[in-house]
């Protein structure tokens, strides 16, 4: 059987179904779908297999399996998990086996979930379009001519394509919101410090946020409320309950102000996902919301602070792999500093070359200041702009990216283009708030749109109030694209 | 060894101590020295993907007593990647303060009553430790390395002091007493044998009174002794080359203990472009006014205000030898204990300082017994020094007049003396008259003649107190 | 294209990155490296003297770990990861710099 994360628990936990059964359902459909789809790096069946029948036992002992009990949940390849390669789709680290879970692994594990497998990803999450992976792009369900969006882009097809309900990506720039719009399901950036770090394969750690991709914005709070909530091993943590959502979904938005944001609305964006962005106001507007252009001017730099704060960070992350103590190195070299540009020159891809390049740079002597140091004040006129909306309003609106589905290798050749792909979601990830992208019709092509609702930091419950919202609106203005 | 005249030496030093905490600065792997290699590792000192550095508090706490025990002002601070490639840092980048460190702007005064500033004393973390392997064991005809991360990750608190030391003696000095700071506060055990304290200097010379020369970094300074030597060294290659009309290039040299000399370490071609930026994987430090002050409160007594205790005791200049050395062995309690016991200040202090060896130990009493001994004429100075010997053999609580009869001993009656010196006297009726006639030169020769007879019992003042008495007389 | 990168500064960034590069992709990257700063010219263009830094989105401070051991790993699981291993250490070929 199929269904929503919260549908299968529940038929699981009542016994109406085994999770061995559903898990088994899933792990069909992978096998027939998958190799087209290349939305998995590793399926771990054998392992789901076993933890299917320890759920199932819990339940014959009248246990409770936990919130996720049988539940099928696809990890992307950037989360560690003992034993099991974690690769971050890159030939650096091809083959290693972490010694360690991530603390996400330990609280899925804990509510039940089973781990069906690793997604594929944009090498170390650096692309928009799952293109830029060392072992094969991934194709979207609704058109496998096309990106599935990235860097999630593997977690985003799976869902999409039903290989799992539920699945984790990581948001730097929008690599879960995007891939989600892209892909036609709903993807959820936590505020920064909201889900515990350890674990994820860091690519730039201050914009770094793992989040739950889902059918529904039902099954995202769920997925949230188990992995959310403080954890000592990441200093950046914020001490807090894990959040309560699902309790205050079915709020409405009436008396919510809703912020369209001026700057995020206009140039660049396409028509159709233009068009889809003003029903969705208006669609709140309906449901008994206020809703105003709000300006916030700095946002507009936030493309360039981006790309320059990310790939410094990065070029500091991804320095470690250097073939001294795991992963790929390169053979025959005479001395270390050989031995460490032949193993990076043939274990990076060009993207994560191109950005350790770009970072290494901004942070060097002489353009730190010019660069680095300039884009972080950037962060503060965003942080700044954001407080002043705020004031205004509870949430803002905008697209999730510029434009429906793209064809695989439109935007390889020119760095710059892919970038644009994350222009609206890049401001949150600056100023560590919470973002949701929630699917919202069709644009052209028949192609899945979605649309982005951002809010201040640790306001997630009134974020998914209007993202429910939204979603109801969603079913009522076109019927649920059929899956090619 | 001293400069030609008109050449001042102008050195800064950097010292590296490692914090004498239970675990590592950012994972709970133990600190521990000595530990099979590549035990004492975790993801997080590893480097391993996805892991995330916490900070050890206690670290913070023993950082915030060194900056508190050098006058340092404790400010909000945060940690800074430093990016270089070396096999022996995890993550290629080291965790240290860099613009913003916990303790700034402080000073150490020094025994002989000088002050050298501290620009600033950081947390930082240490690197593992790598072997060569397939050579000699140097560096240059390896064929490979071996790496073990057990140091990785050890906290560290690098004190870094102005370029106010004038002298490799000053600089030894400074490390002296640094090292007696850091053990007195409980930061570090200061044991530069097994690296736990690592002290780098910046060396330049000058022609007295013009500004700073370039400096060189001087490296591997494993002890006291190759501190002072290679500062001397140093700056003695430095003022041959400037005298001869050539430049000192800035660079980081090695000290060779065996060769007795600096050599250069490579030209780093990087122009130290570590690309420092603020760690984005931790939060900053504000450390509030009550630990703060409760750090300052529980300062134990430091080895300054110990000197300037002990020196009141025993009625000397706090600077004085003797002084700093009990301070530095750690003696001075043992010796006011001692005073307190009865024992004569200067004798108690002296032999404690220059007799007692390293480690050993002596009950309070029977020290005190035998300076008591020895002051009032019952010994000798030798004859204590023996005694003394075999009392620390003997395990530190004996009776010391009774290993003094055990010894022979016995003391001389000064009757008994006194026969001895005027036989002596008598039997010399020539060497007597030229005494008397004012050749103190064949006084030695008396003295001798008395020992001779006493076996070595006659204390050699008393013996040259009886011949002047009895010149005195004879003249008279 | 902008005239801010010559290959030689790219050339020495890629040294710095331990990035041993071809000559096309020295020539490829110093075009598409120019091409993102020269977007981030608009940002270099900001008069930003009294904007301070945000070089973290939290505003959380002292977050401070217990001074207890715990379990390390298993020496023969790291070791086992190693690409080349000896004596209970990494082993890596020869080292070139003194300089630690
Ligand atoms: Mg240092
Ligand atoms: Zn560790």
């Amino acid at each position: 059987m199929t269904g929503t994360a919260l549908e299968l628990a529940a038929s699981i936990r009542e016994g109406r179904a085994t999770a061995r059964q559903v898990l088994e359902e899933h792990l069909a459909l992978i096998a027939t779908r998958d190799g087209e789809l290349h939305a998995f790096n590793e399926v771990m069946a054998e392992t789901a297999r076993a933890a299917a029948d320890r759920v199932d036992a819990a339940v014959g002992q009248g246990q409770d399996p936990g919130p996720l009990a049988g539940v099928p949940v696809a990890l992307k390849d950037n989360l560690c998990t003992r034993g099991v390669p974690t690769t971050c789709s890159s030939k650096i680290l091809a083959g290693w086996r972490p010694p360690y879970d991530a603390t996400v692994v330990t609280r899925l594990a804990a509510a039940g979930a089973l781990v069906v497998g690793k997604t594929n990803l944009d090498e170390f999450a650096m692309g928009s379009s799952t293109e830029n992976s060392a072992f094969g792009p991934t194709r979207n369900p609704h058109d496998p001519s096309r990106v599935p969006g990235g860097s999630s882009g593997g977690s985003a097809a799976a869902v999409a394509a039903g290989f799992a309900p539920l699945a984790l990506g990581s948001d730097t720039g929008g690599s879960i919101r995007q891939p989600a719009a892209l892909c036609g399901v709903v993807g959820v950036k936590p505020t920064y410090g909201a889900v515990s770090r350890y674990g994820l394969i860091a690519f730039a750690s201050s914009l770094d946020q793992i989040g739950p991709i889902a059918t529904s914005v039902d099954d995202a709070a769920l997925l949230l409320e188990v992995i959310g909530g403080h954890d000592p091993l990441d200093s950046t943590s914020l001490d807090q309950p894990p959040p309560d959502l699902r309790t205050q979904l079915d709020r409405g938005v009436v008396g919510l102000k809703v912020g369209l944001v001026t700057e995020l609305t206009g140039e660049g964006i396409a028509p159709d996902v233009a068009e889809r962005t003003r029903q969705a106001a208006a669609a709140l507007e309906a449901a008994g919301a206020t809703v105003r252009e709000v300006s916030v001017p700095s946002v507009t730099y936030g493309l360039s602070a981006y790309y320059l704060i990310a790939p410094a960070e990065a070029s500091s992350n991804l320095a470690r792999y250097d073939g001294v103590r795991y992963g790929l190195r390169a053979p025959g070299a005479e001395d270390i500093t050989e031995m460490y540009g032949a193993t990076r020159a043939a274990g990076f891809g060009p993207e994560v070359k191109r950005r350790i390049m770009l970072g290494t740079y901004a942070l060097s002597a002489g353009y730190y200041d010019a660069y680095y140091g300039k884009a972080q004040k950037v962060r503060t006129l965003i942080v700044r702009d954001f407080a002043a909306a705020y004031d205004q309003v509870d949430v803002l609106l905008s697209p999730t990216a510029p434009t429906v589905a793209f064809e695989l290798g439109a935007k390889t050749a020119d760095p710059m283009s892919m970038y644009m792909n994350d222009v609206c979601t890049i401001p949150s990830n600056l100023a560590g708030h919470p973002a949701i992208s929630v699917p919202f019709g069709t644009g052209s092509g028949g192609l899945p749109v979605g649309v982005q609702i951002m809010a201040p930091a640790l306001a997630e419950a009134t974020m998914f109030r209007a993202a429910a919202v939204v979603e109801a609106a969603a079913r009522d203005l076109a019927p649920a694209v059929e899956v090619a | 060894m001293a400069l030609p005249e008109g050449w001042e030496v102008v050195c800064g030093l950097e010292v590296h101590c490692e914090l004498g905490t239970r675990t590592k600065l950012f994972c709970s792997c133990p600190n521990e020295f000595g530990s099979e290699p590549n035990t004492n590792v975790c993801p997080v000192c590893l480097g391993l993907p996805g892991s995330l550095p916490v900070l050890n508090g206690q670290a913070v706490e023993l950082a915030m007593r060194i900056g508190a025990a050098l006058s340092c002002e404790v400010k909000p601070s945060i940690f800074a990647r430093k990016n270089y490639f070396y096999p022996d840092m995890p993550k290629d980048y080291q965790v240290s303060q860099y613009d913003q460190p916990i303790n700034v702007d402080g000073f150490l005064d020094l025994p002989d009553g000088s002050r050298v500033g501290i620009e600033r004393a950081h947390m930082e973390e240490d690197t593992g430790k790598s072997s060569h392997a397939g050579g000699t064991g140097r560096i240059s005809d390896s064929t490979h390395s071996l790496v073990d991360y057990n140091r990785a990750g050890v906290p560290l608190v690098e004190i870094v002091s102005r370029p106010d030391i004038g002298s490799a003696e000053q600089a030894r000095a400074y490390a002296a007493e640094l090292r007696s700071i850091l053990v007195a506060t409980g930061a570090s055990d200061g044991k530069m044998e097994e690296g736990s304290m690592r002290v780098d200097a910046n060396v330049s010379v000058r022609r007295t009174g013009e500004p700073l020369g370039t400096r060189c970094e001087i490296k591997n300074l494993n002890s006291l002794r190759s501190l002072v030597r290679g500062i001397e060294y140093e700056a003695s290659r430095q003022v041959e080359l400037l005298e001869a009309g050539n430049r000192v290039r800035q660079e980081t040299r090695h000290w060779d203990e065996g060769a007795g000399r600096t050599r250069t370490g490579r030209v780093k071609e990087e122009a130290d472009d570590y690309r420092y930026f603020p760690e984005p994987d931790l939060v900053p430090l504000q450390p509030n006014e009550g630990w703060v002050a409760a750090v300052r409160a529980a300062l134990p007594v430091l080895p300054a205000q110990r000197r300037a205790a002990l020196a009141a005791a025993v009625g000397l200049e706090p600077s004085t030898e003797l002084v700093v050395t009990a301070v530095e062995r750690g003696l001075d309690d043992f010796v006011r204990d001692a005073l307190a016991a009865g024992a004569e200040a200067r004798t108690a202090l002296n032999r404690a300082v220059n007799d007692l060896p390293a480690g050993a130990t002596v009950a309070v009493k029977p020290f005190a017994a035998l300076v008591g001994l020895e002051v009032g004429g019952a010994l000798t100075a030798t004859q204590a020094k023996k005694v003394l010997e075999v009392l620390v053999e003997r395990g530190g609580d004996a009776d010391p007049a009774a290993l003094a009869a055990e010894l022979g001993f016995e003391a001389l009656s000064a009757d008994a003396l006194a026969g001895i010196v005027d036989e002596v006297v008598a039997a010399h009726p020539t060497d007597w008259a030229s005494y008397v006639g004012g050749n103190d030169k064949v006084a030695g020769m008396f003295v001798g003649k008395v020992m001779k007879a006493t076996r070595g019992k006659a204390d050699g003042k008393a013996v040259t107190a009886l011949l002047q008495q009895r010149r005195g007389a004879a003249a008279g | 294209m902008s005239e801010r990168l010559s290959p030689e500064v790219v050339a020495h960034v890629a040294q710095l990155a331990r990035l041993r590069l071809t000559d096309d992709e020295l020539a490829l990257f110093t075009g598409q490296l120019a091409a993102v700063l020269d977007h981030a010219a608009d940002v270099e263009a900001l008069e930003l003297d009294d904007v301070p830094p945000t070089a973290h989105p939290l505003s959380i401070v002292n977050v401070l770990r217990a001074d207890e051991p715990q379990p390390c790993l298993d020496r023969d699981e790291v070791l086992a990861m190693a690409p080349a291993a000896e004596d209970g250490r990494f082993q890596v070929p020869r080292i070139m710099s003194e300089d630690s």
